[in-house]
């Protein structure tokens, strides 16, 4: 009898509008034989109280919700036919002797008409039960998973808008308390978490973010420790003469980038010097026709960009990515270029697609473009992603020198610096050394180590300074 | 300002509209002599005579094929559908013909049909119908679903005015039960543009017709657990106000869909769906719909509770969605 299929029997929808229904009385026990339609059990729903016929003919193997319990639509009540354990073998069919006293002890308590039975009564009174752990009990995994449940084994659904706000603000949700169902961390728990100063996600545990501001109480605790004490809340008011201001969502994106950059990447930086005189030139009779022509200005960035794009074709690690195991090169160049925004509250790095199609009007244009757009806001989202290799440009202020961060996944940064009059040794018309007054530009190339040695970037500045040096106005 | 039933609203309306523009006129079974199985247009026929409030034999074919060449013609008819179920006699005339007769020859067939729907009164399976759904499906057609007094009256100018054949779904259960302020002078309310019969933090209810009193209710058992409810009327749903829907799922991101139409292909599905397309990453939690079952609309009073949505369900709808 134990070798027919198990057929469950479910809590019924009573209607769309019932969503729960209480077990007023089984009519057959464990081990009874039942009728398919054959009435097996009493329930009542808020709408009505009606009995459920068996949905098939066998052994009611297994009643796994007690009299006078309250369950959700659906959920499975009882077993007929199958093993007991709801798999093939493991135990026989309950022992008869031990079900008897239960059903009768239950229906005594039923009849007697008074509290109806306790679960607790019947399932006492269950010995065969207690330790169904072998298998799969149906029953065995539907409780341990809410009480096992916590944020610890972090497999507690995550939902949309959750899984949003979190990656917005670089927390994660494992973290956070969850009041919804089972444990589950709702909009509210997580916008309540950030409120009350979350900690910056799980990376920030080193030494940078500890040693700015907090307060002294903590740092002492610091020292050895390596991540535990991150989440220690640091929510604490301004001191005397200290300002606070709540971080920009744009702010917490560029930190975790920063951070989450130094710790991906080896970063090292190579520099080289160029000689602008030839891009000077260029630049000063292009720009009248550029202007007049196009409304555009050929910027000196512009000529880097355009000759750091045919560089690259040579270079396609230093255009690449590390990716898993692999490493990704690819055909053509999407240049990132570093924007500050207007307010100097933030950076943007809108990516120039496909530069390689670009000639020297097109990169100027583009250029223009995409930075007027990111400090009007006005980028979309497409345009500020798919970035394979960036420029950033920290030399319109002056600086001679600098070592960007590199936008993750990619391999480099180019930076470029201010053009400067140097006295400059070059060799005249006779092969004499001479000193000369040159405009003079400093590019560093900030690389992956992982994937970029040191002769490679040395190799690709030498040829991006040639192209400068050398090029000439049909090469733009 | 006064105060008026529901059924007040439609009727004053309705005068108003006649009174200030001839080509206005009113056909409908009954709706003369009678004044309407509703009485909606009592005392219509001694004001504007039998030529303009027109008793019609018993065929709602005849009814909407006549509106819809009177409208082509420069008309403004108003068709009385005795109940809203009866519009399937209709469906080849309104659907095939009027629907479609301006993308096909270009003249606009400006008719309003009013349809007494919705159940409540144990009216069974041909007299409680809310078909709205239906016709939402049908390119070319307006469907509105006042719920207030005040829009009852606004959206009913609305239709008259619109150069479309409009569905003008007036649920009967509303019609002596609701009493509100109405503005005295005329006014239209326009198309989709949803109404925020309530404003809350927590959760939002979709709904339209006689299911904003059932979430209103509803939501007041809530208030007790210091759950903040935002029920949205959507008045139309052709067109419907898909920015104010999406705005109120952005603030609270769980949300109930409620119709007393039935489940399967009900326009609570269409609104589930442009959530989960367009606000996903808004959601906090499944969309719910509460509906009515898959069946024809019983007799019996207990089984017509256990059918039409009630408050009970809804509560414990929202706060399945409040613990989720």
């Amino acid at each position: 009898m134990a070798t027919e299929t198990a057929v469950d029997v479910v809590m019924p929808q009573m209607g769309v509008s019932v969503s729960e229904g209480t077990i007023t009385k089984w009519l057959k026990q464990e081990g009874e034989q039942v009728e398919a339609d054959e009435s097996l059990l009493e329930i009542s729903t808020d709408k009505v109280d009606t009995e459920v016929p068996s949905p098939a003919s066998g052994t009611l193997t297994q009643i796994l919700v007690q009299e006078g319990e309250t369950v959700e639509v659906g959920t499975k009540l009882a077993q007929i036919g199958g093993a007991p354990a709801g798999n093939g073998q493991a135990q026989p069919a309950p022992p008869e002797p031990a079900t008897a006293p239960a059903a009768a002890e239950a229906e005594a308590a039923s009849g007697a008409e008074g509290e109806t039975p306790t679960a607790a009564q019947v399932e006492e009174a269950r010995p065969a039960e207690p330790e169904p752990e072998p298998g799969p009990t149906p029953v065995a995994p539907a409780e341990t998973a809410p009480a096992g449940d916590g944020a610890t084994d972090g497999k507690s659904f995550v939902s949309p808008v959750v899984a949003r706000i979190a990656s917005e603000h670089g927390v994660d949700p494992g973290q956070v308390q969850g009041t919804g169902r089972g444990g589950r961390v709702t909009k509210k728990d997580i916008l309540t978490f950030i409120e009350q100063g979350a900690p910056a996600a799980a990376p920030a545990a080193p030494e940078a973010p500890a040693a700015p501001a907090p307060p002294p109480a903590e740092a002492p605790a610091a020292p050895p420790p390596p991540k535990p004490v991150a989440p220690a809340p640091q929510p604490v008011a301004a001191e005397p003469g200290e300002q606070m201001e709540p971080m920009t969502a744009m702010r917490r994106g560029i930190a975790e980038h920063m951070r989450r950059s130094l710790d991906t990447s080896a970063h090292v930086t190579s520099a080289i010097e160029v000689d602008m005189s030839k891009v000077v030139a260029i630049r000063k009779k292009l720009k009248k026709e550029y202007e007049a022509a196009y409304g555009v200005n050929p910027t000196y960035l512009s000529f880097v960009a355009r000759a750091t794009v045919e560089t690259l074709r040579e270079y396609p690690w230093i255009n690449g990515e590390i990716r898993g195991e692999q490493i990704v090169t690819r055909n053509y160049v999407n240049l990132g270029f570093a924007v500050e925004l207007a307010d100097g509250k933030g950076l943007i790095v809108p990516v120039l697609k496909h530069a390689e199609g670009l000639n020297l009007l097109g990169v100027a244009r583009g250029v223009a473009d995409i930075a007027q757009r990111a400090r009007d806001k006005k980028l979309t989202p497409d345009e500020v992603q798919g970035g394979t290799f960036t420029i950033t440009n920290p030399g319109g202020y002056g600086t001679f020198h600098g070592t960007p961060v590199i936008s993750q996944p990619q391999a480099a940064i180019l930076g470029t610096y201010a053009v400067v009059k140097r006295p400059w040794v070059i060799q005249d018309d006779r092969g004499e050394d001479v000193i000369a007054i040159r405009p003079i530009m400093n590019l560093t190339l900030t690389y992956d180590h992982r994937l970029v040695d040191g002769a490679l970037a040395g190799r690709f500045l030498r040829d991006l300074r040639e192209k400068l040096q050398t090029s000439d106005e049909s090469a733009y | 300002m006064s105060e008026k039933t529901y059924l007040q609203a439609i009727s004053d309306g309705l005068r108003e509209e006649m009174r200030r523009d001839k080509r206005v006129f009113v056909i409908g079974e009954d709706v003369g002599v009678y004044g309407g199985a509703f009485k909606v247009t009592l005392g219509f026929q001694e004001e504007f005579g039998a030529w303009r409030v027109i008793d019609a034999p018993l065929s709602e074919t005849a009814i909407v094929g006549g509106c819809t060449g009177a409208a082509i013609m420069g008309m403004r008819p108003v068709a009385e559908m005795q109940f809203a179920d009866f519009i399937s006699c209709a469906w080849d005339q309104l659907v095939t013909v009027a629907a479609k007769q301006r993308w096909r020859a270009g003249t606009p067939v400006p008719i309003t049909i009013r349809l007494p729907s919705g159940g409540g009164f144990s009216g069974g399976p041909f007299h409680s119908q809310n078909p709205e759904s239906s016709f939402a499906h049908i390119p070319g057609l307006k469907v509105i679903c006042p719920a207030t007094p005040e829009d009852a009256k606004g959206l009913l100018a609305s239709a008259i005015q619109d150069p479309n054949p409009c569905l003008y779904f007036e649920h009967k259960h509303l019609y002596r039960r609701i009493k509100a302020e109405v503005p005295d002078e005329r006014y239209e309310t326009p198309f989709g543009k949803a109404r925020v019969h309530q404003a809350g933090d927590d959760l939002s209810v979709i709904t339209w017709g006689a299911m904003v009193y059932t979430a209103e209710e509803a939501a007041q058992q809530l208030d007790g657990d210091g759950v903040s409810v935002e029920i949205l009327d959507l008045r139309t749903l052709v067109p419907w106000d898909k920015q104010a829907v999406l705005e109120s799922v952005r603030k609270t991101s769980k949300v109930l869909v409620l119709h007393e139409d039935t489940h399967t292909g009900g326009f609570g599905g269409e609104i589930a769906a442009t959530i989960a397309e367009e606000a996903f990453e808004d959601l906090d939690a499944p969309v719910k719909r509460i509906t009515a079952p898959d069946t024809p609309v019983p007799f019996s009073p207990p089984l017509e509770k256990a059918f039409i949505p009630q408050v009970e369900d809804v509560v414990a709808g929202l706060r399945d969605l409040s613990e989720y």
